[in-house]
């Protein structure tokens, strides 16, 4: 499932709602991002993240998609924020569950990996000396660039359970 | 054909979208984005460096090669930095 959404989310009550009357489900892994109050030696006041409305939901469900053809999965959740949000606030929300943990901890790493690269989310930092935009990394794109691989030959994944 | 801007590619043309006619010769996002920046120095600001400009055609990301026609939903944006 796919959320974007300006309020906040409860972590307890996404993580209750994915495994509660599920007992096929014998791992969850949970991933949350936060907003940081230094880059540098700058204090962050505030981030504020502009998206693409219509394209962030497609390009996610893309991503679950993509994770359920790699990973035999029970569920997946992306909560993913947009807005002005301070120091500690919570930004996006990734939670996968599988029968075992091997499947949820790699398909949960897998996909924010790849929304660093694929999800059209823009950040700006309010910080002390003025307002910038955060600049996209070369290693989120190196990290995103390890799962870049055929779906079968994913361990764990559809194509390999089917052999 | 609608234009979209994000990140600070919108900040620097100073507009979120806009609805425009472009020359018939306008066939791929490159040619878009060439005829774009004789429109003023504050379409140069933003689009300037190709290296950081990502492209997404009705909502699908593609490049700058990608072809494009009347109707089409053109998006034009740095690196994306979500997460």
């Amino acid at each position: 499932m796919i959320r974007v959404q300006e309020e906040d989310f409860n972590i307890g009550a996404e993580i209750q709602s994915m495994t509660e009357g599920k007992a096929e489900v014998g791992a969850l892994a949970c991933f949350v991002g936060l907003v940081r109050d230094m880059a540098g030696d700058d204090r962050i006041e505030s981030m504020t993240l502009e998206h693409y409305p219509g394209m962030t939901e497609r390009q996610l469900a893309k991503l679950e998609a993509d994770a359920r053809e790699r990973w035999a999965l029970n569920d997946v959740l992306i909560v993913h924020r947009y807005g002005k949000l301070l120091p500690g606030d919570r930004i996006v929300l990734v939670a996968t569950t599988s029968s075992h943990r091997q499947a949820a901890l790699e398909s949960c790493e897998f996909l924010i990996d790849w929304l660093k690269t694929k999800a059209p989310f823009w950040k700006k930092e309010e910080t002390s000396i003025g307002a910038r935009w955060v600049e996209a990394k070369d290693s989120d794109d190196d990290q995103a660039a390890r799962w870049e691989v055929e779906p079968s030959r994913v361990i764990g994944g559809r194509g390999r359970q089917s052999e | 054909m609608r234009v979209l801007y994000f990140g600070w590619v919108r900040q620097r043309i100073g507009l979120a979208k806009e609805e425009i006619d472009p020359p018939a010769d306008v066939a791929d996002v490159r040619a878009l984005i060439a005829w774009l920046k004789t429109r003023g120095p504050a379409y140069e600001a933003g689009l300037g460096n190709l290296n950081q400009v990502r492209v997404a055609v009705n909502q699908e990301l593609t490049t700058l090669d990608a072809k494009i026609v009347i109707g089409d939903e053109v998006a034009l944006f740095p690196p994306m930095t979500g997460g």
